[in-house]
């Protein structure tokens, strides 16, 4: 599998959410996705920029475009290093939230997306990557 | 360091020449953009500068252009700058007002001066100096510029639209337009209650046919919206769910099983009248 084209992107504030969401949406639509996916990519996208803004304490996201034999894909890798996440599973429970939200961002973009995978590490920030494939 | 004799000079003497000098350098220049700005703007404001500097050169301190002789010509050069970022110029064409100043000056230094080799250099070397100082400042004002219209359009990009219509008696629409991720979405929410409260409408239509994304925190907004709503006695119809918002919303595990939801603005208009108790019959002549 090749990474064909790749952005890096910052996240700081809610201007930068909406922009990145703008930036995946533009992807998603050059890779020839469906708009159901585009959607989903987008709103996916969406909730792990803004846990990077609201608990990361600002961060990045790296958008790849993958490649294989036989499928199109788009990767984005949010990554910061905040106070990270003391115990993920609980996190990931839907209407679990430390931030009066519905609780329910990383648990819906896991189920936005084809692969998901969180890494974590209390002190030292979190890094979610997220994949959706044509 | 004092000013420069030989500067002071000639910017005094030869003035009305180095000025139509400098405007044929510009004219000349591929960075000129006769799109962007007509010839007697760049006449006016190149006449104006050279004024400016001339006065400040005869009194001033050609090392510290930070001083208060120097005052007019960075006022003049910094809104010339954040003009010419907001007109669209790049920012070596913005520079390249002062730069090509340097030509003209360095002219007239040599032909004034004449054989006497230290002099000139040093004359020359001050007068350079002079200009690349000049020349950053643009620079930075123009950048200052560049980021004043980047924090505009960021604002407008957070901007919502929202107008809280009467569509009927007992009747509001809401047609939410842009991102709700600003604080003004909060503001929004709250001024279609009020309404509620001052026109005593017993249904309001939020319609996000406008809104791109519809993820936890919009769903959040809506709902809690939704919630004070019932609480002064409206129901609330959310209208403008296009079929992959929906699917969106079902993955995101955001419920809205309690909410009366709609494809269109049209459709909850219609749940709403019938509602209410008023009907849309066709026109008695076309029965
Ligand atoms: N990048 C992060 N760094 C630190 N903690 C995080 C991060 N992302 C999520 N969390 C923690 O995980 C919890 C659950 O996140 P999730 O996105 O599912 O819900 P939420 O952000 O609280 O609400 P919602 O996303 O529904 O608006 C958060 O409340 C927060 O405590
Ligand atoms: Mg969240």
């Amino acid at each position: 599998m090749a990474v064909v084209k790749h952005e890096t992107r910052e996240i700081r504030s809610a201007e930068d959410i909406v922009l990145v969401r703008q930036a995946v949406r533009a992807w998603a639509i050059e890779l020839g996705f469906r708009l159901v996916d585009q959607t989903k990519l987008v709103t996916a996208a969406s909730e792990l920029a803004r846990n990077i803004v609201d608990y990361g304490g600002g961060g990045t996201v790296v958008i790849e475009a993958l490649n294989d034999a036989e499928r199109r894909g788009l990767r984005l890798r949010f990554e910061d290093h905040g106070p990270g996440i003391e115990d993920v599973d609980t996190a990931l429970r839907d209407g679990y939230t430390t931030g009066g939200g519905l609780g329910l961002g990383l648990g819906g973009a896991r189920r936005l997306v084809n692969e998901f995978e969180i890494v974590s590490a209390p002190g030292r920030g979190t890094r979610v990557t997220i994949t959706r494939w044509r | 360091m004092p000013t420069d004799p030989w500067l002071a000079h000639i910017v005094s003497k030869f003035e009305s020449e180095i000025l139509a000098d400098w405007i044929q350098h510009q004219l000349a220049a591929d960075t000129l953009r006769r799109d962007l700005m007509s010839e007697a703007e760049l006449v006016e404001q190149s006449r104006a500068f050279l004024g400016l500097l001339r006065e400040a050169v005869q009194k001033g301190n050609l090392a510290d252009t930070t001083g208060p002789e120097w005052t007019p010509v960075r006022e003049m050069l910094a809104c010339v700058s954040r003009a010419r970022a907001k007109q669209g110029f790049t920012a070596s064409e913005t520079a390249t007002f002062v730069f090509s100043l340097k030509q003209p000056l360095f002219a007239r230094l040599r032909g004034e001066v004449g054989t006497d080799v230290d002099a000139l250099g040093d004359a020359v070397w001050r007068t350079t100096v002079l200009l690349d100082k000049l020349g950053l400042y643009t620079a930075e004002s123009y950048q200052k510029g560049r980021e004043e219209v980047i924090a505009r359009q960021q604002q407008e990009m957070m901007e919502l639209s929202t107008p809280v219509v009467k569509l009927w008696e007992g009747i509001l629409a809401l047609p939410l337009i842009g991102t709700l991720d600003s604080a003004r979405t909060q503001i929004v929410m709250e001024n279609l209650l009020e309404r509620i409260v001052e026109t005593g409408a017993s249904i309001a239509i939020i319609d996000i046919t406008g809104v791109p994304t519809v993820d936890t925190l919009v769903a959040q907004h809506l709902l809690k919206t939704v919630a004070a709503a019932r609480l002064m006695g409206a129901d609330c119809i959310i209208s403008g769910i296009r079929p992959q918002i929906a699917q969106t919303i079902v993955h995101l595990g955001v419920e809205l099983t309690n909410v009366i939801t709609k494809a269109t603005l049209a459709d909850a208009f219609t749940v709403a009248l019938e509602r209410t108790g008023a009907t849309i019959a066709p026109r008695s002549g076309h029965v």
